[in-house]
């Protein structure tokens, strides 16, 4: 039955082309973190060689280390990413219903205006958010961000998952109707675990950019015990512009920890994925 | 749908309406009407429409904003025919049922996406620096190390560079939605398919492609919403005065530049929100094209 | 017994200190310097806080580049720090302007610096100064002198010299005769143009000229500098073009060339990456035995935030920075930054001395491009960055940069009219 999509050319060539790509994608990871286990001769000298006896150093790493508390640095970003992330997905989720199942005055309006948000960058409106967040005390506080990069993420998660929202079979809603579950209970039970892949997406397009970013933590929330990881190793990059030991250094520890989650949660992301498909 | 009682509506729309509207469109809506003023002797003046008067008029600002827009285009441009297609190339061989270490090359593959703008930026300088030399030295290694250039420092090439850095980027972007999008149709539809004697590429080309164009549609005007508010790479490799010689410079740069200023230029807050609302606009009409246009005659499945 | 008592006593006095300490002022300062985090808090800040107990104070640097921006923001919504790290002239003016920035001209420290030195911190009038100024940087060539000597060269003194060195550099094949690039453009201005300029329009002579419109940027003076960048592209590094300031800065301390078109404040992290002995040359004179200008900038100062709520511990602070016991601190932590205080300042690093020698035997001026110049749109100085950077690569012609320039200063600027 399958005989026709199982040919060993086929296949050949597809490891072919994805094994291109993906050294494509990992080779300036591989020289970022090589180097920065050298010395600084070494690095210009050889620059793709791996660390020898002779060349391997640890110097950046005991410069960047003996500032700035990196671990409180991951945990910051860690709270702001996730729950974030979570308010997102919750908030845009119960919206993107409210759009795509219920026909109501103001819908298409409603629906505009929440897309509004993706058209402009949100960096524009820096001076009133600030005023906003000095107003209500939360400047420097992890809450500031947390309600930035939300209301940052709302419009693209609505946007996508009330187009993924329609595809779901209004049947199955209807049938739920009639066996007396409250719109809620449809929502939350018939509905959300269908868009998991669509979930999945967006959580992460959000979370790049809220991991990544480097404006507001600077603007909101500077302060030492609130500083993101990605702002604490901006603060390395400019320090040490010339020291490049500790450029790779810093730059490295601010991919390791990405890394290391996106390996835990790839799986997740992956099964949120096939899970919706396979049903 | 006939529920009489619309009480769950609210519930469901509240809580993003409310902090969407307090923390994002209030404080934007407050930005952008500062186009409308300019800084007088006393304070904020209202001018009506001059600003956009001088935007469009002074060959100054028109010239700079017109070749912002166009640099834009070309980098929407570049992301459309390289990123987009690489995609979802990857995406359908990754959906081969049969193919081994899938998880692996996906993994892979998506790792540049996550990293940050300022890591790719200095991660890429290093490799193209004509003094590091870790792209002449291997490009002299196969032979071909007059092919080499200073990409990144030539006006003709810079910008086309730089837009082929964030494909390399962002192409794990398309490749998961797609690769979402190809798992999700049935099976039944494929062997009814294979039942028919259309498999390997034609099945590809006409059953799963015409399927998956709902999702090429988001991806598409994902592209161009975050390419014209692109802004990150461009400043992290060649700093707000995109060189050479305003060869990199987009809208995002422009404005940044103009609402911030830079150096020991002052930053300008209502010429800055004239060229926010201007890239608005952009984008809206953009929008509207992509929802009304191709939207509407696009047949959604219901699965 | 006695002991525990002590203890006791120790214990109460550790408590009521610490009750004390909850009742300090902390004072916060912004600056751009994050290079200089480590020096601040090791040297600078200890120094202030063992004279002046009761009073903390926290160095929270952000990155050059986002300074303005992250300052202007923090400013408006009321959360900016007590002091500012001041640049120099229009951005701070706007600042002091803009009420941001408190009038500093009753601080009795500010009798320790002459009008010069002050004059980047002043209203146009000079009636009112708001900030302290801190220190001024020096252009000029940073040489090789293993390099140097090795090819048998002499540094040079006049513009024929200067190029018959990078000849010879060129011919020998070891070194690149100059590190520079023009990715980041600033360098092609500031260490290029604002370099060897000053010899070309007499230091200040010219630049008030400019100011006043008695010279136009299309005038000889203010052309031929430009003529000059021209030349250096040949004797640059392959792919300049794509050459980051980093990456120059690494070609010289790793002993790839033998030139280093400088600004001093690089003395200190030259020091402590080169391994090979550095010497420093004055930008070269036309002919032989004319007048000599170098560039000396006034670069960096400190001001007090107006809604501070502890001003008056701040000016406590302030004092002290106008006094001879920082700018000797300070010069010293930092050798390439020179102290303006009018007390006279002992500077152990040699090639600092080399540097500020020069003050003796040449006229000083500053950046032609900063004062007034930049005040309207296009910005002189960031078109300078942009000029200077096109017509190296050879991308515009000196005459036809010169003549954009002056057309762009001409539509705003009135004198110029």
């Amino acid at each position: 039955m399958h005989k026709a999509r199982h040919n060993p050319l086929n296949s050949i060539a597809a490891h072919a082309a994805l094994l291109t790509w993906t050294a494509i994608a990992l080779f300036p990871v591989v020289v970022i973190l090589i180097n920065s286990f050298k010395t600084r001769k070494a690095i210009f000298r050889e620059p793709l060689a791996l660390p020898s006896a002779d060349s391997f150093s640890l110097v950046g790493y005991q410069t960047v280390m003996r500032q700035g508390d990196f671990f409180l640095y991951f945990q910051n970003s860690m709270i702001v990413t996730v729950v974030s992330l979570a308010f997102i997905l919750l908030f845009g989720a119960m919206a993107a219903f409210a759009l795509s199942e219920y026909r109501f005055r103001g819908n298409a309006l409603m629906g505009l205006y929440l897309a509004l948000g993706i058209m402009i960058p949100i960096r524009i409106g820096t001076v009133a958010i600030l005023d906003l967040m000095v107003q209500t005390g939360l400047v420097n506080t992890l809450m500031a961000l947390i309600l930035v990069y939300t209301a940052q993420g709302l419009p693209l998660a609505v946007f996508i998952l009330s187009e993924f929202m329609r595809q779901v079979s209004d049947d199955l809603k209807n049938a739920g109707r009639i066996d007396g579950l409250s719109e809620y209970r449809i929502f939350f039970r018939l509905v959300l675990p269908l868009v998991r892949p669509a979930m999945a997406t967006v959580a992460v397009f959000n979370m790049i950019p809220i991991w990544n970013d480097l404006w507001f933590p600077l603007i909101l929330a500077p302060g030492e015990a609130t500083k993101t990881l990605t702002l604490g190793s901006q603060v390395f990059i400019g320090q040490f512009v010339t020291d490049w030991n500790a450029v790779l250094s810093a730059l490295s520890l601010a991919i390791l920890p990405v890394l290391i989650l996106y390996v835990i949660f790839s799986r997740q992301l992956i099964r949120g994925i096939t899970s919706g498909a396979v049903k | 749908m006939a529920t009489r009682s619309r009480a769950h509506v609210i519930v469901f729309l509240a809580p993003a309406v409310l902090v969407y509207t307090a923390v994002m469109i209030w404080p934007l809506f407050n930005t952008l009407r500062l186009a409308l003023y300019t800084s007088g002797e006393e304070g904020r003046v209202f001018t009506g429409l001059a600003n956009f008067a001088t935007l469009f008029g002074d060959p100054r600002w028109s010239g700079a904003f017109w070749n912002a827009l166009g640099n834009n285009f070309w980098f929407f441009f570049i992301h459309m025919i390289v990123q987009n297609p690489i995609g979802i190339a990857l995406a359908a061989i990754l959906s081969h049922p049969r193919l081994r270490f899938a998880a692996l090359y996906r993994s892979a593959i998506f790792i540049p996406t996550i990293l940050s703008f300022v890591i790719v930026g200095f991660a890429w300088k290093l490799i193209l620096s004509p003094i590091w030399g870790i792209a002449p030295s291997m490009l002299d290694a196969v032979g071909l190390k007059s092919l080499f250039a200073p990409w990144l420092g030539r006006e003709s090439s810079a910008l086309t560079t730089l837009a082929l850095i964030s494909v390399w980027q962002f192409v794990g972007i398309p490749m998961m939605l797609i690769y979402a999008a190809l798992l999700s149709i049935p099976e039944e539809i494929l062997e009814a398919g294979e039942i028919d004697g259309i498999t390997g590429w034609a099945a590809f080309w006409w059953i799963k492609l015409p399927l998956i164009l709902p999702s090429i549609g988001i991806i598409s005007i994902l592209t161009f919403v975050g390419n014209f508010n692109a802004f990150d790479l461009i400043y992290a490799s060649q700093g707000a005065l995109a060189g050479p010689d305003f060869s990199t410079d987009i809208l995002g740069t422009f404005l940044y530049r103009t609402f911030f200023g830079f150096q020991l230029q002052l930053g300008d807050p209502h010429m800055g929100s004239t060229i926010a609302t201007a890239m608005f606009a952009i984008i809206l009409a953009g929008v509207c094209i992509y929802l009304f246009a191709i939207q509407t005659r696009m047949r959604r499945y219901q699965f | 017994m006695t002991r525990r008592t002590l203890a006791g006593l120790m214990l109460t006095t550790a408590l009521l200190g610490t009750g004390a300490a909850a009742q300090d002022v902390t004072l916060t300062i912004e600056s751009w310097r994050n290079d200089d985090l480590s020096i601040w808090q090791d040297q600078i800040i200890p120094a202030f806080e063992a004279a002046n107990p009761g009073i903390k104070v926290e160095f929270t640097p952000s990155a050059p580049a986002e300074y303005n921006a992250a300052l202007n923001s923090k400013l408006d919504a009321g959360t900016a720090g007590d002091l500012i790290t001041c640049r120099p002239f229009d951005a701070s003016l706007a600042l002091y302007d803009g009420g941001k920035l408190a009038d500093l001209s009753d601080l009795g420290a500010m009798a320790n610096f002459s009008d010069v030195a002050k004059s980047a911190w002043q209203t146009d009038d000079g009636a009112h100064t708001f900030c302290v100024p801190m220190a001024s940087v020096i252009h000029g060539f940073i040489y090789n002198k293993d390099a140097f000597a090795e090819l048998g060269i002499e540094p040079p003194a006049t513009v024929d010299e200067f190029f018959a060195v990078l000849d010879k550099i060129k011919e020998d094949g070891t070194y690149i005769p100059m590190a520079m690039g023009t990715n980041d453009q600033w360098e092609a201005a500031t260490m290029g143009y604002q370099n060897i300029g000053p010899n070309y329009w007499k230091g200040e002579e010219g630049r008030r000229a400019l100011i006043a419109g008695n010279q136009k940027l299309t005038d000889e003076p203010w052309v031929e500098p430009y003529r000059q960048l021209a030349r250096w592209g040949a004797y640059l590094g392959d792919g300049y073009e794509a050459q980051t300031y980093p990456d120059s800065q690494n070609l010289f301390t790793l002993g790839r060339a033998a030139i280093y078109p400088a600004g001093s404040w690089e003395i200190s992290g030259f020091n402590a990456q080169a391994d090979f002995e550095m010497g420093a040359f004055p930008p070269p004179v036309v002919n032989a035995g004319d007048e000599c200008y170098i560039s000396d900038h006034t670069d960096i100062a400190i001001g007090l935030n107006a809604a501070s709520p502890n001003a008056e511990a701040a000016r406590t602070f302030l004092e002290w920075v106008g006094s001879a016991e920082f700018a000797s601190l300070y010069a010293n932590a930092l050798p390439g930054f020179f102290s303006l205080n009018s007390a006279p300042v002992e500077m152990a690093d040699p090639l600092a001395q080399e540097f500020v020698s020069w003050r003796d035997k040449c006229q000083s001026t500053i950046r032609s491009t900063y004062q007034i110049l930049s005040r309207g749109t296009p910005n002189l100085e960031n078109e300078t960055w942009n000029a200077s950077a096109n017509v190296i690569r050879g991308a515009e012609s000196p005459e036809d940069a010169a003549a954009r320039l002056q057309a762009g200063l001409a539509s705003w600027y009135g004198p110029q009219q």
